[in-house]
C-alpha cells in the first residue's frame, strides 16, 4: 500500500489557528501549565491528594488508563479497515489516528508526571534497568512503541503537505521519507494493531495481581480481555464522536451512512462486553454483590447502564439513523469505559481501612489541561494538514453549528 | 454464696457482697461503674425486673450456659438482680400451678416484663408440633410477649429458626421476631448463646430501660459488631499462613489456624473470640480447637456444610498502613466542587449537543453517500 493512497482525497481545512475557542483552550493549558511546574519542583504531595494507600490517582485512572482507551480510534478503524478487509472506513483512518496519537503522547507525558522520581526516568531505555517481571514494563514499552508506530501512520498527512513546502528542509524531509514509507507503512499498520492489543489487555492485566485489593466486581481473572473489548467499544466511539463534531465544526460532509453502519459494529461489541461481564459475574457467583446496597454495587449499576444504554439506543435501524442518538449513544460508550477503568482502578480500589482518595483540585485542573492540549492540537492540525476528506461545504445550515462554528 | 440481703444498714457484710455482686455484673457484661451504682438503686426500690422465660422448640442449651456463668452466678441473677417468675426447666411448680404463675406474673408485671424467648416456634399444622398447656407455642408467644416491655430471643432458634429449621424444616419452625412482626425483639443468636451478651442485655434493659445498640439483623453491636476472625487467638497463625490441614496433624496439635478445616470464623458475627464461655479461659470451640461453625449466622449455621471453607474478602493484613494522622485523606470541598463542575459541563454539553442533532438536523450529507434513507439533506 502506498503512503499516498492511505486517503487520497484529504485536504487541510484551512481559517486561522487563533480562534476564541482556541485562545480559552490555551488559557487552560497555560494554568495547568503552572500547576505542572509546581508539581516538578515541589513534588507529588505539594499538588495531588495521593498517599500510600492510592498511590496513583485520576493521572492514571484518566489520563493513562482511560485516555489510551479513548485513543484506540487508530486501532478500532484499523481492525476494521485491515483486518476485516472493509475498505469503506477509510476516510475515517486518518482523523482517527491523529487523535490516537495525540492521546497516546499526552498519556506518555502523563506517566512522567506520576513518576514520584522523574528525574531517573533516562535509565528506562536501558535493557539492564529493566524488571522483566513487571506487566508495567510490557505497559510502558507498548505504549512508547506505539506512540511512535502511530506518528509514523499518521505522517503521510505531514509529508503530503511538506512536499509543497517553501522551506528546503521540509521538503527534503518530506522527499526523504516517502520511498521509505512506501516501503514499510505496511509493517507499521500491523504493529499498530498487534501494539495496542498487547498493552490494553497489559493495563487489564496489571490489576490481577490486586486480588484481594480489587472488589469482587471487577476482580476477574477476565480483566485483560475485558480492557481489551471495552477499548475497541470506546474507540469506535470516540470515531463517531469525533467525525460528527469535525463535520460539523468544519462544515465538512458528514459521513452519515458509514456512521451508521459503525454505530452497528458498536450494538455487537456492546453486547459482547457486556454479555461476557454477567457470565463472569454468575459464573464465579459474584452476581450477588451487585444486589448489596454499597457504593460498589452503585458503582457497578451506573457502569452497567452506561454500556447497556447505548446498545439498546442503537440497536433498531431507525434509532440508529439518527445523528443525535449515534452522538448521545458515542458519549455514553466513551463515559462507559472510563467509568469501567475507573471503577477497577480507583472505585473499586480498597488499600485498607483509612485510606481514601479524591482528585485535588489541582489534580483536576492538570487533567483538564492535557485534554485541552489534545483538543488544541487537533484543531491547529486539521487546519494546516490534510487529515479529513472532503471538501468544506459552502453554505452551512443555521443551529448548534453557527455557534460552534464562531468559536472555533 | 450470698446471705438473704438487707439494705437497712448501708455497712452490713451483704450489702459489701451486693456490692461487689452489682460490680462484677455490670463490668462482666462492659455496662461500667455507673450501671452497677444503678443495680443497687434498682435492688434497693425492690424494683427488680420480672422476666418470663418461654421455651418451645429448643434443646435447653442457652439455659444450660446460663447455669455455668458465676459472674454474676445464674442464683444471684434469678434472686437479687432479676426477679425470673417463670422458667420451666427452674421451676419447682409443675402443672397448673405452673400456668397459674405465668398468669399471675404477666397481671402484676404488665407492660413492664421482659419476655425471654428460647427454641424455635413451629408455624406448620397452625403449630401443632409444640403445644404447652394446650397451647400452640404461637398461642403463648403472641400472648406473653404481646404484653411484654421487652422481648430477647437468646440462642440461634429464637433468633432465626436455628436446628429445627435445617433442611427440610419439617416443622416449619421460624424465630420469635417472624411471630411478632412490628415488635422489637433483640436476637442473642448463639447455639448456645453466650449467656454474656443475653446479661448484658437485660442488665441495661433492667438497669437503664433502654436497649443496647442493634444491627441489621436486630443482634446488640456490643457483642455482635465484629467477627470471630477479628480478636481470633489463632489470627496470628492466620495472617502467617499456618494452618492445621488435619484433625491430629503437626499444625492442629501446635495451635495453629483452622480455617482450612472449614472454620467460618472470618464470616461470623460474634463475641465468642473475646467472651469465652462459663469463664473458662479457651473454653469455646476454636480454643478447644474446633473451626467456628457459624452459629450466630443463619446463612451459615446448619446450612454451610462444617468443613466446607468459607470466602474471605481480604485474605492478608494490608502492605500499607496509612500514618497515625494521615495529613492526605482529607477530601477538601474545592477539589469536589471542581471535579462536580467538570463533569457536570461534559454531561449537560453533551446532552445539548445530541438533541440538537437530533433536531435541527443541519448535517451535511456526504456528496457519495448511499441510499436515500441514510441522507440526512437539509431542509
Amino acid at each position: 500500500m502506498r503512503a499516498a493512497e492511505l486517503n487520497g482525497d484529504a485536504r487541510p481545512v484551512g481559517g486561522p489557528i487563533f480562534t476564541a475557542g482556541f485562545n480559552a483552550l490555551l488559557a487552560i493549558v497555560g494554568a495547568c501549565g503552572l500547576v505542572i511546574v509546581w508539581r516538578l519542583f515541589r513534588g507529588l504531595g505539594a499538588v495531588s491528594a495521593m498517599n500510600d494507600g492510592y498511590p496513583w490517582g485520576i493521572w492514571i485512572a484518566y489520563d493513562v488508563v482511560s485516555g489510551t482507551a479513548l485513543a484506540c480510534g487508530g486501532y478500532a478503524v484499523a481492525l476494521l479497515c485491515y483486518v476485516l478487509n472493509k475498505g469503506q472506513y477509510h476516510s475515517l483512518v486518518r482523523p482517527a489516528v491523529l487523535t490516537s496519537a495525540l492521546g497516546y503522547s499526552l498519556a506518555g507525558f502523563a506517566v512522567l508526571l506520576d513518576l514520584g522520581r522523574y528525574w531517573n526516568i533516562w535509565k528506562a531505555p536501558f535493557l539492564l534497568n529493566w524488571n522483566r517481571n513487571s506487566i508495567l514494563l510490557e505497559v510502558a514499552l507498548c505504549i512508547s512503541a506505539y506512540t511512535v508506530v502511530l506518528w509514523i501512520e499518521i505522517s503521510p498527512a505531514f509529508i503530503e503537505r511538506w512536499r509543497d513546502s517553501t522551506s528546503p528542509l521540509l521538503r527534503g524531509i518530506a522527499e526523504r521519507l516517502t520511498p521509505f514509507l512506501n516501503r514499510t507503512l505496511l509493517w507499521f499498520m500491523a504493529l499498530g494493531i498487534l501494539l495496542p492489543t498487547m498493552h490494553h489487555s497489559s493495563l487489564g492485566a496489571l490489576m490481577l495481581i490486586g486480588v484481594s485489593k480489587l472488589h469482587q466486581l471487577w476482580f476477574t481473572p477476565l480483566l485483560p480481555l475485558m480492557f481489551v473489548v471495552s477499548c475497541i467499544a470506546m474507540g469506535y466511539a470516540v470515531v463517531v464522536f469525533e467525525a460528527t463534531v469535525s463535520a460539523r465544526l468544519f462544515k465538512r460532509p458528514h459521513e452519515h451512512k458509514m456512521l451508521t453502519s459503525l454505530s452497528g459494529v458498536m450494538v455487537g461489541v456492546l453486547t459482547t462486553l457486556v454479555g461476557m461481564r454477567l457470565v463472569d459475574l454468575i459464573s464465579r457467583q459474584r452476581i450477588g454483590l451487585a444486589f448489596t446496597p454499597d457504593r460498589y454495587a452503585l458503582f457497578f449499576w451506573l457502569e452497567m447502564a452506561a454500556f447497556i444504554t447505548p446498545a439498546i439506543l442503537l440497536a433498531p435501524k431507525d434509532w440508529r439513523r439518527d445523528p443525535g442518538i449515534q452522538f448521545l449513544s458515542a458519549l455514553m460508550m466513551m463515559v462507559a469505559g472510563t467509568l469501567y477503568r475507573f471503577d477497577v482502578f480507583l472505585v473499586g480500589f480498597n488499600p485498607g481501612p483509612q485510606f481514601s482518595y479524591f482528585p485535588s483540585a489541582f489534580e483536576t485542573l492538570v487533567t483538564l489541561g492535557l485534554i485541552a492540549v489534545e483538543v488544541a492540537a487537533y484543531l491547529a492540525i486539521v487546519k494546516r494538514f490534510p487529515i479529513l476528506s472532503g471538501a468544506p461545504v459552502a453554505a452551512g445550515p443555521p443551529g448548534l453549528v453557527s455557534g460552534l462554528r464562531a468559536a472555533s | 454464696m450470698l446471705a438473704p440481703v438487707s439494705f437497712d444498714s448501708p455497712a452490713s457484710q451483704s450489702r459489701r457482697d451486693f456490692v461487689r455482686l452489682c460490680t462484677l455484673a455490670a463490668a462482666a457484661v462492659g455496662l461500667g461503674p455507673l450501671a452497677a451504682e444503678r443495680f443497687l438503686e434498682a435492688a434497693a426500690r425492690g424494683a427488680k425486673p420480672s422476666v418470663i422465660w418461654l421455651q418451645f422448640q429448643e434443646c435447653t442449651g442457652c439455659t444450660e450456659s446460663l447455669l455455668r456463668t458465676t459472674h454474676p452466678a445464674v442464683d444471684d441473677l434469678i434472686l437479687d438482680l432479676i426477679s425470673l417468675d417463670y422458667h420451666e426447666t427452674l421451676f419447682a411448680a409443675a402443672g397448673h400451678q405452673a400456668e397459674a404463675a405465668l398468669k399471675q406474673a404477666m397481671k402484676a408485671n404488665a407492660g413492664k416484663y421482659v419476655c425471654v424467648v428460647e427454641g424455635a416456634i413451629p408455624t406448620k399444622e397452625n403449630g401443632i408440633y409444640c403445644m404447652i398447656g394446650g397451647r400452640t407455642a404461637i398461642e403463648i408467644i403472641n400472648d406473653v410477649a404481646g404484653q411484654a416491655g421487652a422481648v430477647i430471643a437468646i440462642g440461634s432458634c429464637a433468633s432465626w429458626g436455628g436446628v429445627p429449621s435445617a433442611d427440610p424444616n419439617p416443622t416449619g419452625a421460624v424465630g420469635a421476631h417472624e411471630i411478632l412482626k412490628g415488635k422489637t425483639v433483640v436476637n442473642i443468636p448463639g447455639c448456645p448463646a453466650n449467656p454474656y451478651n443475653f446479661l448484658g442485655t437485660v442488665l441495661q434493659y433492667a438497669t437503664f430501660g433502654t436497649l443496647p445498640a442493634l444491627d441489621a439483623q436486630n443482634r446488640p453491636k456490643f457483642a455482635y459488631g465484629q467477627t470471630v476472625h477479628e480478636h481470633c487467638s489463632r489470627r496470628a497463625h492466620f495472617d502467617a499462613g499456618r494452618f492445621a490441614e488435619k484433625y491430629g496433624d503437626e499444625g492442629h496439635r501446635n495451635g495453629y489456624c483452622l480455617y482450612k478445616l472449614g472454620c467460618k470464623g472470618p464470616v461470623t458475627h460474634a463475641s465468642c473470640s473475646v467472651q469465652h464461655f462459663s469463664e473458662v479461659v479457651g473454653a469455646w470451640p476454636i480454643g478447644i480447637g474446633h473451626p467456628c461453625v457459624g452459629c450466630t449466622e443463619q446463612k451459615i449455621a446448619f446450612r454451610v456444610p462444617m468443613h466446607t471453607t468459607v470466602e474471605i474478602e481480604r485474605p492478608a493484613p494490608p502492605d500499607t498502613y496509612p500514618a497515625v494522622q494521615p495529613p492526605e485523606s482529607h477530601i477538601s470541598p474545592l477539589a469536589t466542587g471542581v471535579a462536580g463542575a467538570v463533569l457536570g459541563a461534559l454531561a449537560g454539553a453533551g446532552y445539548v449537543a445530541s438533541r440538537k442533532l437530533s433536531t435541527t438536523d443541519d448535517l451535511i450529507p456526504t456528496p457519495s453517500a448511499g441510499a436515500k434513507d441514510d441522507r440526512h439533506v437539509d431542509q
